[in-house]
């Protein structure tokens, strides 16, 4: 049973993933399959016992950056062509980047067949990270925080003067 | 245990579909009417009874059964036939982690009256929620209309907006009963405290005997009542009805998102909409109301009392009858103050929702969590 779900959620993930890829012409099926992709990861994450972030994943990730990529798709309407894709950086870095990647994930292989370690009691849950994120981490949390504000407010200046 | 979990899915899932939804409607019309002083509905009928206009939900759903299903021309196919779905799915597996009822004991085995009862229940509600903005979103770009497109980019902006808020204003609740478990949440409220009890505990005042008397439920409402004006504003403005209707905006986008969808695919935008109303009052009830507790008897008490003269069995299942009952009962009035506000307050602007969300709600839900922080403490180092 629980395997069996692992395999549909990966599968729809993977789905996602290459709708993603594919759907070149139109952006929006293209954002809306990348949403598919991080439902499905959010439901792979609680299926490992990591209730917090699966719930993150979906919240953050699937029911709001997302919201975001496809407002602002749906606002610009693009088109394949306007992407400007000429050009051999690109396609060469991506390879790169796909290439590490793939590597990094290959080091891991010989680890994942290791027999499970039993998890320590409120593993995943949202009390162990609000500890550490409020106690032992708690200055780098309101640094990121304000970094992230200030990103906000640069944008908005820069949004504004713009329309100015 | 597998099998507990299919009879508490019909029970809820019987009381939600079959006598709330199609009820729904019916209230919905009736309440309009009576508030507009009209009849409201009344005319459907069989062999001429019309039994209050209580027929009226069974000839709305035939007549929309029977309808054609109208996909536009250049629209998604595929896109637009799935949104109504993704609509309407978020409102019901919200149910499984609302506590309809306490945990009862019995010989040997022990009945916990809701569907999952997970340890991370808000979260859960939260992710499930934030799902439903797709089915407008989908719904309004696959119909190939400018006036859907315009009603998915308002129901985006809207939706998000309000889901930031809507966690920011519980964050005081979920400090004061430090949990986000709903089961945990309804049991804390299972009890009173004293309304002048702070005396004693932050100034060392005795509190006069009469005084001690005066005692409240712990419910969410008393403990929090900003953030309990403030998430319902949040969580109805989630639900896209009037006054929040902005992505729907009859008067300027037509019907907005779902302008393009006739027949039951339409039928089924409205059914999440109105879905939505009961599963609100249920999560309001819940964090809010205190949930399934009846006010002044706790639990213990109610066991207590009727043991001696039922048998501990006998007991049990009446209190657990009662608990239920009590729960619909304050899930029906959420439902009546819903109505109530939807055919009282007029529709807001586009901007003002932004507005009232962006910098009323905003600022207050952070204020309120500060404050009740600050109480706690202040509440702790007295003890």
């Amino acid at each position: 049973m629980t395997l069996g779900l692992f395999y549909f959620f990966a599968f729809v993930a993977i789905l996602g993933a290459l709708g993603m890829l594919l759907n070149t012409k139109n952006t929006v099926a293209g954002a809306l399959s990348l949403v598919a992709t991080m439902i499905a990861l959010g439901a792979i994450y609680v299926q490992l016992d990591a209730y917090l972030i699966g719930a993150l994943q979906i919240m953050v990730y699937a029911g709001a950056i997302l919201v975001l990529f496809l407002f602002v798709v749906m606002l610009l309407n693009l088109r394949h062509d306007e992407f400007g894709g000429s050009g051999w950086a690109k396609p060469v870095l991506a390879t790169l980047g796909a290439l590490a990647l793939g590597a990094g994930f290959l080091s891991l292989l010989p680890g994942a067949f290791d027999p499970p370690v039993a998890l320590p009691a409120g593993f995943g849950g949202y009390r162990l990270v609000a500890e550490a994120l409020f106690t032992d981490y708690v200055l780098a949390f309101e640094v990121t925080s304000l970094l992230l504000l200030g990103a906000m407010i640069g944008a908005v200046i820069l949004a504004k003067r713009k329309i100015d | 245990m597998e099998l507990q979990v299919v009879f508490k899915l019909l029970f809820i899932v019987l009381v939600i579909m079959a006598a709330f939804l199609p009820l729904i409607t019916w209230v919905e019309r009736k309440q309009s009417a009576v508030m507009q002083d009209r009849i409201g509905a009344n005319r459907a009928n069989i062999l001429g009874i019309t039994a209050l206009g209580l027929l009226h939900p069974a000839a709305d759903v035939l007549k929309l059964l029977t309808k054609e299903d109208v996909v536009p021309a250049g629209a998604n196919r595929w896109i637009h036939q799935l949104a109504p779905i993704i609509a309407l799915v978020p409102a019901i597996i919200t149910l499984a982690v609302i506590p309809y009822g306490g945990k009862y004991q019995f010989d040997g085995w022990v009945l916990n009256l809701v569907v999952s009862d997970i340890d991370w229940g808000m979260l859960y509600v939260f992710a499930v929620g934030s799902i439903a903005t797709y089915g407008a979103v989908m719904a309004g770009w696959a119909s190939n209309s400018n006036w859907g497109l315009l009603g998915a980019m308002r129901a985006s902006a809207q939706m998000i907006s309000y889901e930031v808020t809507m966690g920011l204003s519980l964050v005081g609740l979920f400090m004061v009963f430090n949990s986000l478990k709903l089961t945990d949440i309804a049991l804390a409220q299972d009890a009173t405290f004293r309304v002048f009890g702070f005396l004693e505990h932050v100034f060392g005042i005795g509190v006069p005997a009469v005084l001690g008397w005066i005692t409240l439920p712990n419910w969410g409402l008393f403990l929090q009542p900003l953030g309990f004006i403030l998430f319902l504003t949040c969580i109805m403005a989630e639900n896209k009805r009037p006054p929040f209707d902005a992505p729907e905006g009859e008067s300027e986008l037509i019907a907005g998102y779902h302008m393009e969808y006739s027949g039951m695919r339409f039928g089924l935008f409205y059914t999440a909409e109105f879905l939505e109303v009961p599963v609100i009052g249920m999560i309001v009830a819940t964090l809010f109301l205190g949930g399934w507790s009846i006010p002044w008897l706790t639990q213990a008490d109610i066991l207590g009392g009727l043991t001696p003269a039922l048998g501990v069995t006998f007991a049990t299942v009446l209190c657990m009858v009662l608990h239920v009952v009590t729960f619909l009962l304050k899930v029906i009035v959420m439902i009546w103050l819903q109505m109530a506000l939807r055919w009282t307050l007029p529709r807001f602007r586009y901007d003002q929702v932004m507005d009232l969300c962006w910098k009323m709600i905003l600022p207050l839900s952070i204020a309120n969590a500060f404050v009740t922080g600050g109480l706690i403490l202040l509440l702790e180092r007295g003890a």
